[in-house]
């Protein structure tokens, strides 16, 4: 059995008795099925600026989150005291949802093991000695400071936690899992002359703090996050208007994130309201494409042994040879749409509804030089790195930020442009996608995706990409005419 | 639980502190209740109701800190956290400028702010079902072309927040809120789709507009994007109404906190006193506003908030500081500390708004020949370090003072310390939705790109 599956029996003293229990009064108003989510979220933090050790954080939360579903509505509460008492009141507040007897009655509940665990981290960094963690982020703040001389400002920032969850359903599911996360972040200010630029960079993932060794050491991500400032202090403006855009591997994959992955969520396809409602095996890319949303990546950050409403997380295919072949499920969506769950049932914590969520979204590899690729193109643009991205769902607008890119002329990668945003239309731009490098990446293991007011883990992954047009949002329109194609 | 026993807990927990060695404490515990409803298509689609509570704690030995947070509020809970915090603080720098506010910058605004209406609590669940029900029935029968909806919601509650420190200060505050929002969907024939929003929120009940208003306006918002295309690449103004430009008084607020400032990381920092902005341009931080969403009697330092002119006639007058960035640049607190459960106090916004111009939304409208009327932002392309923005926008084109056509898949960019020179006219209409307030503006030349 794994680590966690005796966690809360062991340390609150639940049964399943109790747990039956409290799913006996969750559907005590005629509710169809309900789950209860225990869940204990240990964090620790550090942040160290001008190279002080200025804030180091820990902290605890616990609670139990109870749902009921009634037809398509839900029923929700939770409440942060684990007596018994209180979490009957809890179960009885959920149950108002549905209004009559009691229509089901649980089933014995019987532990299921997760049939895989991608994360068996036995040392977990939370429970780690503060001075290895403070280690780490020393080291990175002093590489960034040696980098060059022209780097100002340096803060680095690393936050560890585990979450233990137990997830009780009244068809009898029982599930336990135990969730390592780590991350090591590095920002740093390079000025010169009067002008001054800024670069991030970082990594982490479901891993032990051994992780950051070799070549994913403090140093590696401390000198690409010098790097990138220092380049962007010869940055010119950006160029305005269509062209062509060339997305290097990795991170760039925030591209598939919004142009494609929220649009597949099941509760907005559910509604009809996404721009992509409606089109499963209509041809939304073109057939070099193929997309997959992928929870069972070992070690990473956007992975899970189970999703947050005790279903086995798998690996789904969205996009097949450019044709959509399917959404990302939770239960609720899947029930309504009368589909099979997907394992992208996720929540941010006990205080919230799961809803269909993204795990690690990524595009498989082509055929494609990279280099080749670059060379192909006679006027464009060459993005490397990215911000965040938003997406409007129901017309399929989606913007990602490059923060660091360069303008390609006669088939080179010359001057590095200021940062800028990128804007297209979700169901057409994977169309436009004429060549697929030979070198898919994942991200580094950073990346935090926000919906509806919840935050949670996710990856992202492409490799190299030519898309024919894209709109470029920078400040020097004049320069763009000369690119109209 | 009365207010009173939560600045028992936080004073207990500060006094733990200090008995097992802490040279200096603070603590905050927040105590409180949610409620949200959701209806799509005439049905609800889920209800929710909770109450929670937490509580932080801060120690410094000498010139160390370290913080931590818990639910748990058990004796033997909270004298764990104290000796995990201070070991942990043990182990971080000395840094001569962390500590509490000085003994003479602690005090709290006597009078009531109105953050607290009792008219939240005695609202039933029908009641604001109803409210989201009436809003969403608004919409859906504002149009035929209004054919589905993402839904409409209701949102409530209250909370408690205390605070105590080391130096003897303890003060609790009781506020609460409740808005409605709805999101309607128009369809063309070509079955084109387009969403958008309004909402209502206030303190009490009582503030709320009426959800008919709401549901139609929100109506209109969705229908007026129908047909929208993309615009040639170009040099335009850019008019910004009252919820797009609240986003740009933000980015005006990042760039004035001062942790931005003693980094260098603002493209404000070392502006003091220069002129950062047109001579139109005022910005205040109003931390008493009546019923604000920025208000409150002290910050989360124990320190009375007050009114800081922040930009007057365009010279920047304020940063906005909590103790510790204060003593890094020498200067006074300005009341800004802002702290959630985790973590030590950051700086944060009171009532942060432009101050209103003369001209109608309208007027402004008129006095564009060819423009951009945007109404929705999106993405994060905006570097406070550098001023450079580049965002994502959508909304109308602006021909000989009229709105044209609705425009989408453009964006928009300059940068921040030209655009606030570059404000051509400002707005009579600054409502109060968010601790961040602006009315409609114009912006010169900004550029579009688009096809």
């Amino acid at each position: 059995m794994a680590q966690a599956d005796r966690f809360f029996f062991d340390r609150y003293g639940l049964t399943e008795n109790d747990l039956e229990k409290y799913l006996a009064a969750a559907l005590s108003d005629g509710g169809e099925y309900t789950d209860l989510y225990f869940e204990y979220t240990s964090t620790s933090s550090i942040l160290v600026d001008e190279s002080l050790v200025k804030t180091a954080t820990e902290g605890i939360s616990l609670g139990c989150g109870i749902r009921v579903l009634a037809g398509e509505q839900t029923g929700y509460a939770y409440t942060d005291d684990l007596a018994p008492a209180k979490i009957i009141e809890a179960a009885k507040v959920a149950a108002h949802i549905a209004s009559g007897p009691a229509r089901v009655s649980t089933v014995g509940l019987s532990a299921v093991e997760a049939p895989h665990n991608f994360y068996p981290v036995a040392h977990p960094p939370v429970d780690r000695e503060l001075a290895d963690k403070l280690e780490l982020v020393q080291r990175a703040d002093r590489a960034a400071r040696a980098y060059d001389p022209r780097i100002k400002q340096v803060r680095v920032g690393y936050a560890d936690q585990v979450r233990h969850v137990l997830v009780a359903g009244s068809d009898g599911r029982l599930v336990t899992d135990f969730q390592p996360l780590v991350r090591l972040n590095v920002s740093t200010i390079a000025q010169s002359n009067g002008k001054s630029q800024t670069g991030s960079y970082g990594g982490g993932g479901r891993v032990p703090l051994e992780f950051f060794q070799g070549a994913r050491s403090p140093e590696h991500y401390a000198r690409e996050a010098a790097r990138q400032a220092v380049v962007q202090l010869e940055a010119r403006e950006a160029p305005a208007g269509e062209m062509e855009v060339v997305l290097g591997p990795g991170w760039p994959g925030i591209l598939l994130h919004e142009a494609v992955g929220h649009g597949l969520e099941a509760d907005f396809n559910r509604k009809g309201i996404s721009a992509f409602s409606g089109r499963i095996g209509h041809r939304v890319a073109s057939e070099l494409c193929t997309v997959v949303d992928d929870g069972t990546i070992p070690d990473r950050r956007g992975s899970l042994n189970v999703d947050d409403e005790g279903e086995p997380t798998q690996k789904t295919v969205l996009i097949e040879n450019g044709v959509l072949r399917g959404y990302l499920q939770d239960k609720l969506s899947a029930g309504v749409m009368r589909s099979t769950r997907t394992g992208n049932g996720r929540r941010e914590s006990y205080e919230h509804i799961p809803m269909p969520r993204m795990t690690n979204t990524y595009m498989l590899s082509g055929r494609d030089d990279p280099g080749e690729i670059l060379r192909s193109v006679k006027h464009g643009l060459y993005a490397v790195s990215f911000g965040g991205g938003q997406v409007d769902i129901t017309n399929g607008k989606f913007v990602f930020s490059a923060s660091e890119a360069y303008l390609i002329e006669d088939g080179k990668v010359t001057a590095p442009v200021k940062g800028a945003t990128l804007i297209g239309d979700g169901p057409t731009v994977l169309t436009r996608v004429t060549a697929v490098g030979n070198d898919l990446k994942l991200d580094p293991g950073i990346g935090t995706c926000g919906k509806e007011g919840q935050s949670v883990p996710v990856g992202v992954g492409i490799p190299t990409l030519k898309v024919s047009r894209l709109t470029v949002g920078g400040t020097a329109p004049r320069a763009a005419t000369s690119f109209v194609r | 639980m009365p207010e009173n026993s939560l600045e028992q807990i936080a004073a207990d927990l500060v006094g733990r502190a200090v008995k097992a060695g802490a040279t200096a404490a603070d603590a905050v515990v927040r105590e409180g209740d949610e409620f949200s409803s959701v209806l799509r298509m005439r049905k609800i689609e889920s209800l929710k109701e909770a109450a929670s509570k937490a509580l932080g704690l801060r120690v410094f030995v000498a010139t160390r800190s370290a913080s931590s947070y818990s639910s748990d509020f058990s004796p033997a809970s909270l004298d764990r956290l104290v000796s995990r915090t201070l070991a942990m603080a043990r182990a971080t720098s000395d840094d001569p400028s962390s500590g509490l506010p000085e003994r003479e910058w602690l005090g709290k605004h006597a009078g009531d702010l109105g953050l607290y209406s009792d008219d939240v609590h005695a609202l039933s669940t029908d009641d604001r079902i109803a409210m989201a029900r009436r809003a969403e029935e608004a919409a859906l029968s504002a149009d035929p072309r209004i054919k589905n909806s993402e839904g409409a919601s209701f949102e409530a509650g209250e909370g408690t927040k205390a605070y105590a420190n080391s130096l003897g200060f303890t003060g609790s505050y009781r506020a609460s809120y409740c808005s409605f929002s709805v999101v309607p969907i128009a369809q063309n024939h070509d079955g084109g789709m387009q969403r958008d929003y309004w909402y209502s929120v206030a303190r009490g009940a009582k503030g709320l507009d009426s959800p008919e208003s709401v549901g139609r306006k929100a109506a209109e918002r969705a229908l007026r994007r129908l047909g929208a295309r993309k615009v040639p690449t170009c040099r335009v103004p850019v008019i910004y109404d009252a919820e797009t430009a609240r986003s740009l008084v933000g980015h005006v607020f990042e760039a004035v906190r001062g942790d931005a400032i003693y980094r260098e990381a603002s493209f404000l920092a070392g502006k003091l006193s220069a002129q950062v902005a047109g001579e139109n341009i005022n910005v205040i931080d109003d931390g008493l506003r009546p019923g604000g969403f920025g208000s409150r009697p002290f910050d989360d330092e124990g320190v009375s908030t007050s009114t800081m002119p922040v930009i007057e006639k365009g010279l920047l007058k304020n940063y906005l500081l909590n103790c510790y960035t204060a003593r890094k640049l020498k200067l006074r607190t300005t009341g800004n500390a802002a702290r959630g459960i985790a973590g030590p106090p950051g700086v944060g916004p009171k009532n942060f708004y432009l101050v209103p111009g003369t001209h109608s939304p309208q007027e402004i409208l008129r006095s564009v020949k060819s423009g951009f009327y945007v109404t929705e932002l999106i993405g994060f392309g905006v570097n406070i370090v550098t001023g450079d923005y580049s965002r994502g926008a959508s909304g109308m084109w602006i021909e000989n003072g009229e709105l044209a056509y609705p425009v989408e898949e453009v964006t928009i960019a300059g940068n921040l310390g030209e655009m606030l020179k570059n404000i051509g006219m400002i707005g009579l209409d600054l409502e109060f939705k968010s601790a961040l307030a602006a009315p409609t503006l114009l912006v010169e030349g900004m550029t579009v790109a688009g096809t």
